[in-house]
């Protein structure tokens, strides 16, 4: 049996129009966690929906374990689970009833009262979906997608709107599947969602994939796990003006040089630099800034995230600001 | 499957449970229809607006029409009796009751001048005075119908009263008999149009509502079959079906005495053939909108042309004869002209055949192409 999800060359273009995806190529291994990374409108949706059989590809290819959507539609469709980012379920049908309802579409569902038990919704089960809070329904949302036994779970935005309890119970859910053998493909644009769940992910951005590897290679490649963000305003304590923002954007080139330093990006009026060792680098930096008469305004350090990545692919924060 | 009539308790912890079927740990080939159609039978039941529309609604509207224009006695004529010495005797026996019917004639005594004046108002239909050498003499208007009345009335009523006896033999059959009231007209169409709305928003909204909900689009990232879901879609349109005409039916029959001619199993099979037709129809006009907004005003453009010319409330022999072969081939007009012949006529089934054949050719037309163009996401 091939690989759980294999792609080439992936192309979709609405009326002729826009292009949403624009030649992506994917290879997911059996029990990975693969996240679809970017902000919205990148087209991650469109992917995951054309992986999912839900859309055709205006060309490219798809394979399911070894299969096309356009050979063996139905049989695809028992090893697969959705959870589709917007769907509204039947509001005056019970938690359990919805549940049953799916699993009557497969051959081989799991029981209803044990998928509840995992998805800790066995206190709700009589309850009317219409009655569920948000992170109940999206749990239920994903209860459907488990009811059939899947050995693929597609997650499109599953956390998107959920506070961070309701996230973590599914990110537990996710896992949990993962470790029975599942393999997960899954969208999102929370970096942190795809730095703690996800084996690889893939950074999309415009249709294609700009960067892609495991949260640790992705991160590694920005040269330095650390990231020192100051300001620095000039010594008559006039503060951080717009005016030193601009002194200091002149001198970019000098803060790369400066020892553990990988690169370099300004901020507005900071300036962040990603270090390898912070210990060399903040009191270089601290007789740098002092040396050329300016006032350290602000200092911090932190690790580098996903975002730190995207916003060097880009240029742009993965949230629109 | 059986469908509990409890009503559902809106507090969650409390609900009773549904005796829905437990699914086997492999599902038989008919378990998502079997499922699709319960939890479609399940929601509807939950609904109440739904159960008022489909069911109080047509109830309603047949008892406030049965009501309005229920058989009531004919207007009575009013007459002006000129005031003399015999005036408050002829006044009597114009008024009074014959043979324990109420008389069709209001008299009332007045003075000449007011009785003229009162006439040329409109107040009476008739003046009559008798004059000093015992003629009567009679004022009235020939060109008003109910003034021509009202003096024959009155010369009937005083001739009768002064011991005519009548030459011919005379027997009277008035009609307010069962099944030619307009009780009787109506109740049919209210059924057909019944059937009608039930089909286009049972069908038609309920499907657009899924589709702009993504639930549509959930179900088929499902192996679920296409074909269960329609057939389950259609099979609860069959079912409410049997629930509405049976309710109008027996409401007619209990409250209004409407005699049902013919046979039920022929009853069931029209009303059968429509619910699929216009489940049909509701299809194919929710077969693309994706906003609930666009597929009523779809729906109720589908439709109006029905209401007005498929003869619900009145006949549509009121409209020209031209219009009539365009009005005959109307779903609504097939239906209801089927279903007045099978209730009020006792017609059978093969009479109908014309009928029942453009039903089905607009169900099974608008299927074919509702099939070809559904959208599911």
């Amino acid at each position: 049996m091939g690989l759980p999800i294999e792609c080439w060359n992936l192309r979709k273009t609405y009326d002729g129009k826009v292009e949403a995806v624009r030649g992506l190529s994917l290879r997911i291994e059996t029990g990975e966690c693969f996240g679809l990374l970017g902000p919205n409108g990148a087209g991650k949706t469109t992917t995951i929906e054309i992986l999912e059989g839900l859309l055709a590809p205006t060309s490219g290819e798809v394979r399911i374990f070894d299969q096309t959507w356009g050979e063996n539609p139905r049989q695809l469709r028992q090893w697969i689970g959705i959870s589709l980012q917007e769907t509204r379920l039947s509001e005056k049908l019970t938690v359990r009833e919805t549940i049953e309802l799916f699993a009557s579409f497969y051959d081989e569902p799991r029981s209803a009262v044990d998928v509840l038990e995992d998805l800790q919704l066995t206190e709700k089960s009589n309850s009317w979906v219409g009655k569920l809070s948000g992170g109940q329904k999206q749990r239920l949302a994903v209860a459907t997608a488990l009811v059939g036994n899947p050995r693929i779970l597609f997650l499109d935005e599953p956390t998107t709107g959920l506070d961070p309890q309701s996230r973590r119970q599914l990110w537990e859910i996710v896992r949990t599947f993962q470790k029975k053998g599942g393999t997960v493909l899954l969208t999102t644009h929370y970096m942190d969602e795809a730095e703690r769940l996800c084996d690889r992910l893939a950074i999309v951005d415009h249709g294609v994939i700009i960067a892609e590897g495991t949260p640790s290679d992705l991160i590694d490649r920005l040269g330095g796990h650390h990231v020192v963000e100051f300001q620095a305003g000039a010594p008559n304590g006039n503060g951080a003006s717009s005016a030193s923002g601009d002194l200091l954007a002149q001198t970019l080139d000098g803060w790369r040089s400066l020892p553990g330093v990988e690169a370099v990006r300004r901020e507005d009026n900071t300036i962040c630099l990603n270090v390898r060792e912070p210990h060399l680098t903040i009191p270089a930096l601290l007789e740098a800034v002092n040396g050329q008469g300016h006032r350290l305004e602000h200092l911090s350090t932190r690790q580098a995230s996903l975002e730190d990545v995207f916003v060097q692919l880009t240029g742009r924060h993965l949230r629109g600001e | 499957m059986t469908v509990e009539t409890t009503t559902p308790q809106i507090p969650q912890s409390e609900q009773p449970r549904q005796s829905a079927p437990q699914p086997a740990p492999r599902s038989s080939r008919w378990a998502g229809y079997r499922y699709l159609l319960w939890v479609r039978l399940l929601e509807l039941k939950r609904e109440p607006e739904i159960i008022f529309w489909v069911f109080g609604f047509p109830l309603l509207l047949s008892l406030g029409l049965g009501l309005a224009f229920r058989n009531k006695p004919a207007d009575q004529n009013s007459v002006a009796v000129v005031a003399g010495p015999n005036a408050a005797q002829i006044a009597a026996s114009l008024g009074g009751s014959s043979s324990g019917k109420p008389s069709p004639l209001r008299p009332a005594v007045m003075e000449r001048g007011a009785a003229l004046k009162a006439f040329r108002l409109g107040k009476f239909d008739v003046v009559v005075e008798q004059k000093a050498d015992g003629a009567y003499w009679y004022y009235y208007d020939p060109s008003r119908p109910e003034s021509m009345l009202a003096r024959l009335l009155t010369m009937d009523a005083l001739e009768a009263n002064a011991g005519r006896t009548d030459k011919l033999p005379v027997i009277n059959s008035p009609s307010s008999a069962p099944g030619s009231r307009y009780i009787d007209f109506l109740i049919p169409g209210l059924i057909g149009m019944n059937l009608m709305n039930s089909g286009m928003w049972g069908v038609g909204f309920a499907l657009v509502d899924m589709r702009q909900r993504k639930l549509l689009k959930r179900f088929v990232a499902t192996p679920m079959r296409r074909s269960d879901f329609l057939m389950a879609v259609m099979s609860s349109r069959l079912i409410l079906m049997v629930i509405e005409v049976g309710l109008l039916l027996i409401f007619g029959m209990l409250v209004f005495h409407m005699p049902v001619a013919g046979s039920l199993w022929t009853l069931a099979l029209v009303g059968g053939i429509a619910a699929i037709a216009f489940g049909g129809l509701g299809l194919l006009t929710a077969c693309r909108a994706q906003k609930v907004e666009s597929a009523s005003g779809l729906i109720n453009l589908v439709m109006m042309p029905m209401w007005i010319f498929s003869g619900v409330f009145f006949s549509y022999e009121h409209f020209p004869a031209a219009a009539h072969p365009f009005i005959k081939v109307l779903p609504l007009t097939a239906l209801n002209d089927a279903l007045r012949a099978v209730i009020l006529e006792g017609a059978s089934l093969p009479s109908q055949s014309v009928r029942l054949l453009i039903l089905a050719l607009w169900g099974g037309i608008s299927f074919v192409l509702a099939l070809k163009w559904f959208r599911w996401t």
